[in-house]
């Protein structure tokens, strides 16, 4: 063993005394004072200088024991830079050993047990340790009192050695021997050889009793150089070499104070060695004389002094605050709080602090967390960091709110905030965790506990006020329970944000399964630490908008993700979905024949050829504005968007701007609207539509192919297929399919070039958001003309708003759409309406229609029809697909790429 | 259990019964309360199981404590729910004995209670405890006592994600078997719980820091079980595989819970993923905990079926500590 190994944790263990009352006056007094911080603090200095064991004791007349040592213990498992080490529970009453039991879920060791009671009660008590689980340290004590000499230490150790590994199991590797390291040096004769009686037993011990481990208490035997830091370090550490060389395990010692052997004053050395080892009659008077003369040479002043690594207080406040947090130092967080106070210039409010550099802190404690770098228990010191340096803030705060009071402003907290654990659940470590963050915030926070349901959740956000209600959960069924409240909300007209959080919760199941059932703002928060820039953000007018949109962002992602993960199930094969289509009872469905057959055609000209004229303000009515605005990335539903606390003036600017364009393009005619739409006499032939010359039926002239849904549904549900709303073939029956294709665009792009051209490009925008809208308004007022021209239309009798809502019978799908996916379907829907003649509407070679303010399609009016999506389809049906339109399938499968499932 | 459990769309009056028609508080959720309500279907799903390949099943216990049924005011049925599920799952066993030809174990299972003794839900008084060590030893006491009359083959403390929580438990067995007389003593099994990444329990210890603190228990067997999926736990099984003195286990959630708090990991993908812990000599006994069905079970069966069991970890007898991670003195 080399003279610098007692450091070294895989051959020598050092037990820290430094939390030992008897060993510490600092301890001592920060005990007495119940100054925890501090008391913590030494624990953890010495954790940090390296012990691999606390030794733990308490023991003083005035002190409850048992208290103590239960509440030191639970403050220390708190701390997991201190209880990452095994504990030494250090008492000489039983009653605070077993209190110490109690309180550690790592296994420690207890010191100690003797044999000074007798046997049984050594063997009780022996066995009560087994049971919690520690290991023992064994003094060399009995019936007679302590063993000073080496065979009166060895005979005791063996005899409680054989009681306890034959009478109790007790396991021999969790027996550690203390064989007394008593006091050398103290002019008593006797005492002179206590270490050499103690370094012998040792070695006996360590060679005839197997596993057992020897351990002592080092500072005991320089005690008669009290006061005489040099000396006795110089003891311990020449102690130390002597008892490791002989076998010693491990020792109680100051671990910051740890010396080298090699590295003491040779002179100092030679005069130690002479006391422990015995050498010279006159050893002590010669050690007494030199430690008068150091102390007189050095004033007595100590020549360490231990100082845990503070570089990082050398760093700028924010690195410092930061830093804090991050390790859960509580110790400088006032000062480092005051001095970024004072800093008026950077920090004009107490508040910037908290927002700033206290949330960068806590937020970089939520990376190391959810990276599985931190665990909980270092959160939760975090927090409390936190709130206290928010504690010294809140003074200042109050300060502030009471002048803004006291110059006429309102009282007003940040904000309230309702936290709940959902009904079913009885988690809460993490609910409470957020409730601590959010009040340290200066959040009033109503936290109504666990297993709490929806309607007392709801009252009491109401009764409150409350600005945010969050909700927590730690089993899966509470996922549902949340899904509930989401419910409740919207049925009960809540318009307050909801959070979501706890361990089963997730931004995917937020999204998928919460947000869509409660449109005021469902938002997932991973943990504690993100909670108040999430508070923060939504109840700030400025950051909601851009936070929301970010969330709607991310969960609409989530969703399209989900639904494609959920699309990923084995589709049904086609004759299977063939087999669960919507059946209909053909014999009773009403089939309206329309007024007229063949093409219509409609322009906004009055020098068109056109069968119909129609103004750019009959057009005007139909727009629905909702589109509108989601082009500028401003959500919310027309006209409430208006009106909208956030948004509000930004849409009515922008709806009053594109009034004026409007009514700009109106008066000028700058775009020149035209249409045709068309009905002709139709059957279904399978997934097919075939359309006929005349009524007689006689002739094809057209054929339209048709895309069937394969994805499994529930029972309840069907297969969807467009041909399934045109009456079969075998009916016996006439049917009609419409179709249509209308325009908008002539004058759009010459309109944005000139704007451009004036380098107005939010106007040129502006004249193709226009456009759009009154192409997809033109379509619904052509719909309109459709179904009058059916009968039905006629009589419908739906306002404005019910009709941009499709509330009326009949749908008009486009190719290239969701419920018929093929762009190709376009060019013979084109020829048959003579749709290029008709309208200047051609098809690109990726049959993209140009101008590009078109739109064409289909209609249907059978009284159940829906608009559906086709989702993802199999080979089957891309092979049958393929047949029915006579096309190669590398052909159909180019063209229909996202619907492949393969 | 749970998941088979949740299976049977049970409403509020399959909880309650007759017999607790009138009880002052919500009933559903309460799992357990069923091997007294409808014991039917607790012990068709034991069979399910035991029909699907399982060696053992683990009685419906997990929350039958005084301390967890407070939460639905039914502290006073601990015991009896006990014995109500041993009755349910030996009943079950004694069955599949006679169907299969082969032996049919019971394990009482004991979980990890809603109260824990090493943390504190007050942030603000880290030293505060919501029980005390008396309450759960008394608490795990009443349990284990019920379930060893019951006549359960062994006891499983499972689920561990306070260490002190699961010491308590061991310190209630070791005086219960005290008690009743060495002839008494069951199996003891012992799983633990890691939440997270970071490959600690949530009170913040290490497996192998784990393991020491209850060795203490002689363990017929420790494990891990819940929380992640088996892919996940696959070093901290290796590493307890490693230090362990007796038998290991492992029986994973199907998955982590997925958007749906439901579980993606099919019977394929489990028996995989314990086929190659088995091949790779990490375990002596697998098999399934949350989301985890008959099919599972019977997947993971043949999975395993025909492997060699680990071979138990010896070593010098060393002196095995630990605060939150471990410290070995040889």
């Amino acid at each position: 063993m080399s003279p610098s190994a007692p450091k070294s944790a895989s051959s020598f263990l050092v037990i820290g005394e430094r939390t030992n009352i008897t060993g510490s006056p600092k301890f001592a007094k920060a005990l007495k004072a119940g100054d925890w911080d501090a008391c913590l603090a030494i624990a953890k200095q010495q954790v940090e200088s390296g012990a691999n064991v606390i030794d733990i004791n308490v023991d003083e007349a005035l002190i409850d024991g048992e208290a103590t040592m239960t509440k030191f213990l639970n403050l220390i498992a708190a701390e997991p830079d201190i209880s990452r080490v095994p504990v030494m529970l250090d008492s000489s009453k039983w009653s605070v050993l077993e209190a110490g039991l109690r309180c550690l879920q790592g296994k420690g060791i207890v010191n100690s047990i003797s044999l000074k009671d007798g046997e049984a009660e050594f063997l009780r008590r022996a066995k009560l340790l087994r049971r919690y689980g520690a290991a023992a340290v064994v003094m060399a004590f009995d019936e007679q009192g302590q063993a000073a000499t080496r065979d009166e230490k060895v005979r005791i150790a063996t005899r409680a050695y054989q009681l306890l590994t034959a009478r109790v199991g007790f396991p021999a590797e969790d027996i550690i021997f203390d064989p007394n390291i008593l006091t050398v040096a103290t002019g008593i004769e006797e005492h002179n050889n206590y270490a050499v009686d103690f370094f012998e037993a040792t070695k006996l011990i360590k060679a005839t009793l197997p596993h057992a481990k020897v351990s002592g208490g080092v500072s005991n035997v320089s005690f008669s150089f009290r006061g005489n830091n040099p000396v006795r370090e110089a003891m311990h550490t020449a102690f130390l070499y002597h008892a490791i060389q002989a076998g010693l395990d491990m020792a109680i010692v100051n671990a910051g104070m740890l010396g080298v052997y090699d590295e003491i004053d040779p002179a100092l050395r030679e005069l130690v060695d002479d006391v422990l080892l015995n050498r010279r009659p006159d050893s002590t008077e010669r050690l007494v004389k030199f430690a008068d003369d150091l102390k007189a040479q050095q004033g007595g002043a100590s020549k360490t002094e231990i100082k845990e690594d503070l570089a990082w207080r050398n760093a700028s406040v924010e690195s410092r605050l930061s830093h804090a947090l991050v390790k859960g130092i509580d110790q400088f967080i006032e000062a480092d709080t005051e001095e970024a106070r004072a800093n008026s210039a950077k920090y004009p409010r107490p508040l910037n602090i908290i927002e700033g550099p206290l949330m960068d802190g806590m937020r970089v404690v939520g990376d190391l967390f959810g990276a599985g770098k931190m665990f909980l228990p270092q959160v939760v010191k975090s927090a409390r960091v936190m709130k206290k340096s928010v504690a010294y803030l809140t003074p200042f705060m109050e300060e502030e709110k009471r002048l803004h009071i006291a110059s006429g402003g309102t009282a007003k907290p940040n904000g309230r905030v309702l936290l709940a654990t959902v009904k079913g659940d009885v988690h809460d470590i993490g609910k409470n965790i957020v409730g601590v963050v959010l009040a340290c915030n200066n959040y009033e926070v109503t936290d109504l506990g666990v297993m709490v349901p929806a309607d007392k959740i709801l009252a009491t956000a109401r009764e409150k006020q409350v600005d945010v209600i969050g909700l927590s959960g730690l089993i899966t069924p509470s996922l549902d329970e949340m899904v509930h409240v989401a419910k409740e909300m919207t049925r009960q007209q809540f318009t307050m944000p909801l959070l979501i959080g706890g361990a089963t919760t997730s931004a995917a199941h937020t999204a998928v399964k919460i947000a869509p059932e409660y449109v005021s703002g469902v938002v997932h928060v991973l943990d504690a630490s993100r909670v108040v820039n999430v508070v923060s953000a939504l109840l700030s007018a400025d950051q909601k908008p851009r936070f929301m949109a970010e969330t709607a962002a991310k969960q609409e992602k989530s969703r399209v993700e989900f639904a494609e993960r959920r699309n990923k199930r084995p589709l049904l094969p086609l004759t299977e979905a063939r087999a669960r289509k919507q059946n209909f009872d053909w014999t009773a469905v009403d089939i309206p024949r329309p007024e007229f057959l063949g093409a219509r055609t409609y322009s906004t000209e009055n020098s068109s050829p056109a069968t119909g004229h129609m103004s750019l303000n009959e057009i005007v009515d139909f727009i629905d504005w909702g589109p509108f605005f989601s082009a500028w990335e401003l959500h919310g539903r027309y006209p409430d968007i208006l009106k909208d606390d956030v948004v509000g003036t930004e849409a009515t600017k922008l709806f009053n701007d594109a009034q004026k364009i409007l009514a700009q393009i109106v008066a000028d005619k700058l775009y020149t609207a035209k249409a045709v739409i068309a009905f002709w006499p139709a059957n279904a032939v399978g997934d097919s539509v075939e359309v006929y010359a005349d009524e007689s039926r006689s002739r094809v002239v057209q054929t339209f192919h048709f895309l069937r849904q394969q994805l499994e549904k529930p029972s309840n549900q069907f297969n969807h297929c467009l041909a399934d709303y045109i009456a079969p073939k075998e009916s016996g029956r006439i049917d009609y399919l419409g179709g249509f294709a209308v325009t908008a665009g002539h004058g759009v792009d010459q309109l944005a070039a000139e704007f451009r051209a004036k380098h107005d490009d939010y106007n040129a925008i502006m004249a193709q958001a226009l456009g759009d809208r009154l192409a997809e308004a033109l379509a619904e007022l052509m719909h309109k003309k459709a179904r009058e021209a059916c009968g039905y239309g006629k009589t419908e009798n739906l306002e404005m708003k019910d009709i941009i809502r499709e509330k009326y019978r009949g749908i008009r799908p486009a190719p290239g759409y969701p419920a018929c996916p093929d762009h190709t379907e376009k060019p013979p829907l084109f020829a048959l309406l003579d749709a290029t003649a008709a309208t200047g509407i051609t098809l690109t070679e990726s049959n993209a229609m140009h101008p590009a303010s078109s739109v064409s399609g289909f209609y249907f009016s059978h009284p159940e029809s829906k608009y559906f999506a086709v989702g993802k389809i199999s080979k089957d049906q891309i092979e049958d697909y393929s047949a029915r339109k006579n096309q190669p399938v590398d052909v159909s499968e180019k063209w229909l790429g996202p619907n492949l499932d393969y | 259990m749970g998941t088979m459990v949740q299976a049977h769309n049970l409403t509020e009056a399959d909880f309650r019964g007759t017999r607790f028609k009138d009880h002052p508080h919500d009933l559903k959720g309460n799992n357990d309360l069923l091997s007294i309500t409808r014991p039917d279907v607790i012990e068709q799903i034991h069979g399910e199981y035991f029909a699907a390949g399982a060696d053992l099943v683990e009685t419906n216990t997990f929350n039958s404590t005084a301390i967890s049924q407070a939460d639905y005011r039914t502290e006073s049925l601990a015991r009896e729910l006990n014995l109500a599920a041993v009755a349910c799952a030996r009943r079950a066993a004694d069955a599949a004995e006679k169907r299969f030809g082969r032996p049919c174990f019971v394990a009482g299972a004991l979980g990890p209670l809603n109260r824990t003794l090493s943390m504190s839900p007050d942030v603000n008084r880290p030293d505060f405890r919501a029980v005390t060590w008396e309450q759960v030893v008394a608490a795990y006491t009443e349990q284990a006592r019920a379930l060893l009359d019951g006549g359960v083959d062994a006891l499983l403390v499972e689920t561990i994600f306070d260490t002190l929580n699961a010491k308590a438990a061991l310190f209630a067995i070791d005086s219960l078997f005290d008690e009743r007389g060495e002839a008494s003593r069951v199996p003891v099994m012992i799983s633990v719980t890691i939440t997270d990444a970071s490959g600690r329990t949530l009170s913040g210890q290490t497996v192998e820091a784990f393991y020491h603190s209850v060795r203490h228990a002689r363990p017929f067997s420790v494990g891990i079980n819940c929380a992640l999926g088996g892919a996940a736990m696959r070093p901290y099984v290796e590493a307890l595989g490693a230090v362990a003195e007796c038998y290991t286990t492992c029986y994973p959630n199907a998955g982590l819970p997925n958007a749906f708090g439901g579980y993606d990991e099919t019977p394929a993908d489990m028996a995989r993923v314990l086929g190659e812990f088995a091949a790779s000599g990490f375990v002596n006994l697998v098999g399934g905990c949350c989301g985890s069905t008959p099919a599972h079970i019977a997947a993971i069966a043949v999975a395993v079926r025909g492997k060699k069991p680990r071979a138990v970890a010896s070593a010098e007898p060393a002196m095995q500590l630990s605060g939150l991670e471990p410290l070995v003195v040889a």
